[in-house]
């Protein structure tokens, strides 16, 4: 079994952003993963690990695509226990979202991949689409939003509960597939795999890189393809016309009282 | 001249209301770019549904049904071949519908499957091929182009109105080319009953944090929610606790909301919650915290303990609803 997991690095969300005429500027922003493909990782992790055995039960595959110079997020995920990295060279906010999808579902080939875990957003750019793109690409069978995973490993599939509008749906996919986790994969208990005892309950969240992890990871295996490699190129078909703040709310008060609060809200407001 | 053709969702009483705002997308890119609108129904048997939809015509030029039992439950790997076979069969240059999971799930599948770009979450249609989106978690709103001979969008639904009933249109059948769910099967879906408006309408909605301490403690807040005849949320951090289910989660990832009255309660407005709720009409937060983040999009803060505040604001909604 070989799992990949794409791996976005992201301008730091707690910063504030900086404006330019009609752009953003990050050059000044420190660049961290984005935090559902730490969830991602942490989901394949616990997929191939067998809590309290040193046993294997996949191969995971660490890939971003992003510029020189860029990869230090690569590094965490190794360290944090991923098998090797795989790095596509290119600045992949000059890219087109079909592009880094392209990318993807051709490392997969490659690779001859059983499943690919990518986070369900990514929180700069929010597209929401690349799991289900790379699905399509492949023609492969996918669980978007997972909140839990489980593997029938006998029966080579998955039973996925995905976040759906107004509840949870249960969905089973044969493998190789294509799963996008959202935030609840990191819960206790939330990846079953049928060799970590069902009741192990994992600390809530992605699991840190050690420092000997991180000492590990330098030794990993780390490859990088250009877009040629992939027979990609070509020019975008999507671009950025304009960026700008959004309207900003009107000044609001502190009321003294819940007396108050309501007078304003049944007077002032009129929503009562 | 454009066709731009917008995919519907059903239920068992009819078109999905949440469906409507796509329309409302539909129709503006539509004139935006010089063209016609067409509505999608799929379906098992989704017929009775489409002459409703025909009736109420909407602005559009037709109502299209493409009808196969794999197409129920729905699943992405379905609709996506359904949605590229429609595609392919009308010549559509441009495909969308609103931001549901649903559609979330199936149109970037179908628009990778015809290579076409996908521009999510829609919030303005500026001309017929750039459209105005948030980005980092609404902090900033993106103005994106995007080229070629077909386009995908999705609408954020708080930001279009529902479309006014037109002419009546005709229903016409798309034969389907015989689909299949390429393997995957949904085992169940496990709706949260709730007598309550849908989050994503309601015109009141009341949410819970972190600071409600425990599940129990939203009886409270579900004691005010329904005097308003509002919908409850709340925040990640309530959800992920287990103290309500998680499809209350408003923000980044959760429900987009904007209803006329947003009270947030014991919540201290990381980003990724106010990028679900800031459009809303008139915000309250009840914070003991006075330095809490969610007090600088609030237009009425109140600092106290949810337990001091609470039971006297129930008191004075009681009273006021029994004198209205
Ligand atoms: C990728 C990503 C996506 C996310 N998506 C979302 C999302 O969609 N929605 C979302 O909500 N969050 C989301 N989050 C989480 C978000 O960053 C915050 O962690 C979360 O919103 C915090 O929830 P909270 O305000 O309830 O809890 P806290 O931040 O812990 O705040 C609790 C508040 O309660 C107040 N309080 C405590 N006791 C009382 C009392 N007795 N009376 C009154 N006030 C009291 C405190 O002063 C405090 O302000 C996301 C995070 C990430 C990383
Ligand atoms: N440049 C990239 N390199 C690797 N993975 C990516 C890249 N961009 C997006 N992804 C993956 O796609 C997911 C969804 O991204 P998006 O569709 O942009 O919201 C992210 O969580 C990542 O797992």
């Amino acid at each position: 079994m070989k799992i990949l997991v794409t791996l976005k690095r992201i301008p730091n969300p707690d910063e504030p952003l900086k404006f330019t005429v009609g752009g953003l500027d990050y050059s000044s922003h420190k660049w961290v993963p984005n935090a559902f493909d730490e969830y991602a990782v942490e989901a394949a992790l616990r997929l191939a690990e067998k809590v309290g055995a040193p046993d294997r039960l996949a191969e995971v595959i660490v890939l971003s695509i992003c510029p020189q110079g860029q990869r230090q997020h690569l590094i965490q995920f190794l360290g944090m226990g991923a098998d090797r990295a795989i790095v596509v060279d290119a600045d992949e906010d000059a890219l087109d979202t079909g592009t880094v999808a392209k990318a993807i579902a051709a490392v997969y080939k490659r690779e001859g991949c059983d499943l690919l875990i990518a986070g369900k957003l990514s929180q700069d750019n929010e597209g929401n689409q690349i799991a289900q793109r790379v699905a399509g690409i492949l023609g492969a069978p996918q669980a978007c939003f997972a909140a839990t995973v489980e593997w029938d490993r006998g029966q080579r599939a998955l039973i996925v509960s995905r976040e759906v509008d107004d509840g949870v749906e249960v969905k089973r996919i044969p493998l190789p597939a294509v799963v996008s986790v959202d935030l609840r994969i990191v819960l206790p208990t939330s990846v079953q795999n049928g060799a970590t005892p069902a009741n192990h309950a994992y600390k809530e969240g992605a699991r840190l890189a050690s420092l000997r992890g991180i000492t590990l990871a330098k030794k990993k295996p780390f490859q990088v393809l250009s877009l040629g490699d992939l027979g990609l190129g070509g020019p975008a078909n999507e671009r950025a016309v304009a960026v700008k703040a959004p309207p900003a709310r009107k000044a609001g008060q502190i009321v003294g009282s819940v007396d108050d609060l309501f007078d304003k809200l049944t007077k002032e407001a009129k929503v009562l | 001249m454009s066709k731009v053709l917008v995919v519907l969702e059903t239920t068992a009483s009819g078109l999905r209301s949440l469906s409507l705002p796509g329309i409302t997308c539909g129709l503006q890119v539509a004139r935006a770019s010089g063209g016609e609108l067409h509505l999608l129904i799929l379906g098992a048997a989704p017929q009775a549904v489409a002459q409703a939809v025909a009736a109420a015509g909407y602005g559009a030029a037709a109502v299209h049904v493409l009808a196969d039992p794999a197409l129920e439950p729905f699943t992405a790997e379905a609709w996506a071949d359904a949605i590229v076979h429609a595609a392919r069969t009308l010549g559509a240059t441009h495909i969308g519908g609103t931001a549901t999971s649903s559609l979330r799930d199936a149109l970037p599948r179908a628009a990778a499957i015809l290579d076409a770009p996908l521009l999510p979450e829609v919030v303005a249609v500026k001309t017929g091929d750039t459209f105005t989106r948030p980005i980092s978690a609404g902090r900033a709103l993106l103005d994106a182009q995007a080229s070629g001979s077909l386009i995908f969008f999705t609408a954020r639904a708080t930001e279009f109105e529902p479309p006014a009933v037109g002419a009546a249109v005709a229903v016409q059948t798309i034969a389907s080319p015989g689909l299949n769910t390429r393997g995957a099967q949904v085992l169940s879906v496990k709706k949260t009953e709730s007598a309550r408006p849908a989050l994503t309408e309601a015109r009141i909605v009341v949410s819970g944090g972190r600071g409600m301490g425990k599940g129990e403690n939203f009886q409270i807040l579900e004691q005010l929610t329904d005097m308003l005849g509002g919908a409850l949320g709340a925040s990640r951090a309530a959800t992920d606790a287990g103290m309500v289910p998680a499809d209350l989660q408003v923000g980044q990832t959760g429900k987009i909301v904007a209803p006329d009255l947003y009270i947030a309660v014991a919540i201290s407005g990381a980003i990724q919650h106010l990028a679900g709720m800031k459009g809303s009409k008139t915000i309250v937060a009840i914070n003991k915290e006075k330095e809490a983040p969610i007090f600088q999009v609030a237009d009425y803060g109140l600092v106290a303990k949810w337990e001091d505040a609470l039971p006297r604001l129930i008191q004075l909604v009681r009273a006021h609803k029994s004198a209205t």
